[in-house]
This record gives C-alpha cells, sequence and structure tokens, in this order.
C-alpha cells in the first residue's frame, strides 16, 4: 500500500438526489444563459403577449367570447412558454450534447441514464419557474385576472407536467433521429408553425372549423388545458387525455429510437 | 469487436496490474479506443470477456462508473459551460472529489477557468478532460491519448501528474501513439496493431530485446554493391543488417565488445569512411517499427 496522497483513491458516486439537482441547476442555468434559449423561453412570449393584448384592444378583437382578451391570451402565452421550453430548448440542447460528447462524458460519471432524464425534467421545471414568474408578472401589469383557488393551482399543475411530459417526449425524439443542426432547424420550424395554427396561444374558437382538428394537437390540447386552468379553475380531463396520449407517442418513439451517443 | 467488415480489435488479450501505468502503443487506427471504450463500458464485446476491478463494465455499469476515471479522447463538454464550472459539476457528481480548485492549478487551468469550452485551446481542453477523470478519485483511470496535442511544457506536467497518480495508488492506462510516451511513463507496454497484440512488456524488456544492441553506421559515399551481406557475413549469424538508406545501415545483434570493432575494420577492409558509427539500446521506436512493418508484410499472421 502506498502512503496517503491527493490522489489515493476514495471512489464513490454522491447520492442520486444530489447528483440529479446538480445536474438540473446546470441544464437551467446553461439554457437560461443561451442567448437563443432565452429569446424562445422569454423575449418572444412576453412580446407575443404584450403585442397581442395591445393590438387586439386596439382593433377591438373578438375571439368568439366574453372574457377580457388578456385573461385569454396570458394563458396561451404560459403554454406556448411550456411547450418552447420542453421541446424547442430541449430538443436542440440535447441534439447539441449528443454532438459534443457531453451525453458520452456524462455517461462515464457516477449520474445514471434514469438521473440524467430526471436531471433534464427538472431543469424544465426550473426554467418553467421563471417564465411563469416573467409572464405571470407582465399578465398581471396588463390587467390579468386569474380564477382564485386551490381548483387553478392543481388544473394549471396538471397541465403544466402533462404538457412537459408529451412536448419533451416528442422534443427527444426529434434529438435523437436527427443530427444537431437538423434538430435545430426541425424544432424550430415545428415552434413557429404551432405558434402560427396550433392554437396555442389563440383560443380554438379563433381557428373557425380548423379547431377541430387543432383540438387534438400537443399545442392546441396544452393551450386548452391552460386556459381552462386559469379561466375556470378546474382541470380540462379532455386535453390532459390529449396530452397522454401524445405523450405515451412520443416516449414509445423516444425509446425505439433514441440513442444516448 | 468489429465495425461493419472491418475488424478493430481482434482476439487482443491483456491484464492490467493494479497501482500501474500500463501503455496501450499503437498507430491510429489500431484499435486503441475500441480496447479502453470496451473497458469503460461504451461497447459491447462481440466475443471475449472483459472484466475491470473484477467487474462486467456492462452488466455492473453502476457499480464500476463510480470507481473509475475516464478521459476521452476529445470534446465532452457543454460548448457554452466555463471550464470551472465543467469541473466542478463533475465533482459535484462524486461523494469524495478532489478540491478543484488545487486540480485546476496542478494541470495550470487557473487562468481560463472563466472561458467557455468552445474557446479553450486544444491542450486546455485536453487537460480539462484529465481533470474531469480525476475529480472523483477513481481507483483506476482510462486516459485516451492524454498529450495529444498539448504544448511540451503541458506534456512534462501531465506525466508528472501520472506519476503522482502511480504514487499514490491510482491504477492508470493510457493510450498513445508517442513512443516516447510509452518509454518515459509505462510499467508495462502493449503495442498494438490492426487491432492485434504484437508485443508486451517493460520498456526495458522490449527495447533490450535479450541483450540486443544496435549499432549505426552511417557512412561518407555510398556502400558499395554488396555492402550489407558481407558486413553481416564479417559479424557472424546472429546478427541482422538493415540498409537504412544508401548511407546508413543499422546492425541489430548480440551485445559483445568485439562488434564494434569488427564493424570499424569491415570499413576498412572495404574502404568505406564512416561519418558516424554509435552503438545503442534500441530505442521503442526500432521495436516499433521492426514490429508493426514485419506485421504488414506478413499479412494475417499472428503474433504473441
Amino acid at each position: 500500500m502506498s502512503e496517503a496522497g491527493v490522489f489515493t483513491p476514495m471512489p464513490g458516486g454522491a447520492p442520486i438526489t444530489r447528483q440529479v439537482v446538480a445536474q438540473a441547476l446546470m441544464e437551467a442555468k446553461l439554457m437560461l444563459r443561451n442567448g437563443e434559449q432565452l429569446l424562445l423561453a422569454v423575449v418572444i412570449p412576453v412580446m407575443v403577449l404584450i403585442g397581442g393584448v395591445t393590438a387586439g384592444n386596439a382593433i377591438d378583437l373578438d375571439l368568439g367570447t366574453d372574457r377580457a382578451l388578456v385573461d385569454i391570451l396570458t394563458p396561451g402565452v404560459l403554454a406556448l412558454a411550456i411547450m418552447s421550453t420542453s421541446f424547442t430548448s430541449l430538443a436542440i440542447a440535447t441534439g447539441f450534447e449528443r454532438r459534443y460528447g457531453v451525453i458520452k462524458r456524462l455517461g462515464a460519471s457516477p449520474l445514471p441514464r434514469t438521473g440524467l432524464l430526471a436531471g433534464k425534467v427538472l431543469a424544465l421545471g426550473c426554467v418553467q419557474l421563471v417564465q411563469l414568474f416573467i409572464i405571470g408578472g407582465v399578465g398581471q401589469i396588463l390587467g390579468w385576472t386569474p380564477a382564485a383557488g386551490f381548483g387553478t393551482v392543481l388544473a394549471f399543475f396538471l397541465a403544466i407536467a402533462m404538457g412537459t411530459l408529451a412536448f419533451a417526449s416528442l422534443g427527444l425524439f426529434v434529438a435523437g433521429v436527427l443530427r444537431a443542426e437538423a434538430t435545430l432547424a426541425a424544432a424550430n420550424l415545428i415552434y413557429l408553425l404551432l405558434l402560427a395554427g396550433g392554437a396555442v396561444v389563440l383560443p380554438l374558437t379563433a381557428y373557425g372549423a380548423y379547431g377541430g382538428v387543432a383540438h387534438w394537437l400537443p399545442s392546441g390540447a396544452l393551450g386548452e388545458a391552460v386556459r381552462i386552468a386559469f379561466l375556470d379553475g378546474v382541470p380540462a380531463w379532455r386535453d390532459l387525455g390529449v396530452l397522454l396520449i401524445w405523450a405515451v407517442l412520443g416516449s414509445t418513439l423516444t425509446a425505439r429510437t433514441f440513442k444516448w451517443e | 469487436m468489429t465495425y461493419g467488415d472491418k475488424t478493430a480489435v481482434d482476439g487482443l488479450s491483456l491484464s492490467v496490474a493494479e497501482g500501474s501505468i500500463t501503455a496501450v502503443l499503437g498507430p491510429n487506427g489500431a484499435g486503441k479506443t475500441t480496447t479502453l471504450e470496451t473497458c469503460e463500458g461504451y461497447r459491447r464485446p462481440q466475443q471475449g470477456t472483459v472484466r475491470v476491478l473484477g467487474l462486467d463494465p456492462i452488466a455492473d455499469r453502476k457499480q464500476l462508473l463510480p470507481r473509475i476515471g475516464v478521459m476521452l479522447q476529445g470534446q465532452g463538454a457543454w460548448s457554452g459551460v466555463r471550464a470551472m464550472e465543467m469541473l466542478k459539476h463533475i465533482a459535484r457528481l462524486h461523494a469524495h472529489p478532489l478540491d478543484v480548485d488545487y486540480l485546476a492549478e496542478r494541470l495550470g487551468l487557473g487562468e481560463c477557468g472563466r472561458t467557455p469550452y468552445r474557446r479553450l485551446s486544444g491542450g486546455q481542453q485536453q487537460r480539462l478532460g484529465l481533470a474531469m477523470a480525476l475529480v472523483g478519485r477513481p481507483e483506476l483511470v482510462f486516459v485516451d491519448e492524454p498529450t495529444a496535442g498539448m504544448d511540451p511544457q503541458g506534456r512534462r506536467t501531465t506525466w508528472e501528474l501520472l506519476r503522482e497518480l502511480r504514487t499514490d495508488g491510482v491504477t492508470v492506462v493510457l493510450t498513445t501513439h508517442y513512443l516516447e510516451e510509452a518509454e518515459e511513463l509505462a510499467d508495462q507496454v502493449h503495442i498494438i496493431d490492426r487491432g492485434r497484440m504484437i508485443a508486451s512488456g517493460s520498456p526495458l524488456e522490449l527495447t533490450r530485446g535479450g541483450a540486443t544492441a544496435t549499432v549505426r553506421l552511417v557512412v561518407t559515399k555510398p556502400f558499395p554493391p554488396g555492402a550489407r551481406e558481407s558486413l553481416r557475413q564479417a559479424l557472424g549469424e546472429d546478427t541482422e543488417v538493415t540498409l537504412l538508406d544508401e548511407r546508413s545501415m543499422r546492425v541489430t545483434g548480440k551485445a559483445d565488445p568485439t562488434t564494434l570493432a569488427k564493424v570499424s575494420r569491415w570499413c576498412e577492409e572495404n574502404e568505406v569512411l564512416p561519418e558516424s558509427l554509435t552503438l545503442g539500446r534500441r530505442s521503442l521506436e526500432d521495436v516499433f517499427l521492426d514490429l508493426t512493418g514485419e506485421l504488414h508484410l506478413t499479412d494475417g499472421v499472428e503474433h504473441v
């Protein structure tokens, strides 16, 4: 035996919760520090909210309901933010992690795959919390009055959870089958398409007959679930069910195709 | 291990002693990285058995990973992460990490601690990679070409550190294509080429080749025809004479006080004027060139 030195082996993994928290904070920090990601996560949603409310009020926009415009748009923008983080940001980040060998490097660390996945989900939660405060704050300034009570909180939590699950599994699927650059392009394109025609910011009633189709999209379902949570204070079980179907579909595809390296 | 129809590692058998430095030496594409990655659990061997610290790298991955340190060949960090941030992150995943500031100072990462990974030089990225492999205080480290792309000073620092690891009881397995590195550092050297082991031993054993001496003869004018054969005859059966170019030859054979005298007398008899006549131990480079050169000529013959 050699004498104790600086490098004398004392191996071991940290407790798993500490590892997952470390991973989550690291990923959240990197996401919020990246300019493009921040643009997607906060700046665009805030612009959509302010622009939508001011322009909509100026032209007396009729969305087919008697609710105040800000009460409809704020939940929609929150849904958009959840979508951008869980889907676009996650897909892009994971695509480049594969490319840069980060996942390979972490694969040789004590952090297990499940821990890495848990860290990613927790990181999404952290970023979403930041988004909620900023977008919710801007909404309040614009006069947003959400339904009060525990029902609203529960319904919103369920919508975030199911929406994140559905979009994250789809995001990982895209990141797993495409190269990093193609993931970047595809994730942004899908985001823009869903922003415009996915019934996420605007309610289904604004889309006429096409609303029936959009209702089955994960974006439409998430948008409705968040709107119903804040307008009526109850969980939108039908939309949560649609998100569950997408989550099952996304997870199955990801499990079949995803390669960590 | 095969990739498509290309066999990367074939019938390789080696073991590593605890608390030693083992070098896996070979040219590019020899199968060094594939061998290492199989030990690290990244690749499943198609045939044969791999045991690392007595564990199966695939089946027992969870138990094995905290005990080993891995330095990959390049990359392995987010592009926007700062150097020290990355090192601290890997440290947090371990139960008893080294002091990150000390480690960074030892590896000369102090001045680039806040630099994003993508802006680090190749050498800095390498040193950070080594730091990440060591920070968890592993029993065994696998380092893949640790000094590739480093300046001479960085190379010295890294060598010192690897020697210190051995002193402190860490087992080191490194791949390299620098012969000098293997010769300087390793207790055991395994030379592989085209996925096969072609020689194993300590640097001394490999270069000694059983009391073999090397004489290098450089002359002022091109050798006369038949010079190689006539010198061989003069020296006897146990020596091998290689014509390196038209003005230099290498004599390999049993070390003998008379060898140098015989070569000198042969020069006199053949009226060639030596420009230099040197006697020396074979370098690992000689061994390597002999072995890999030979293997390529007699393709398919298994050594060891």
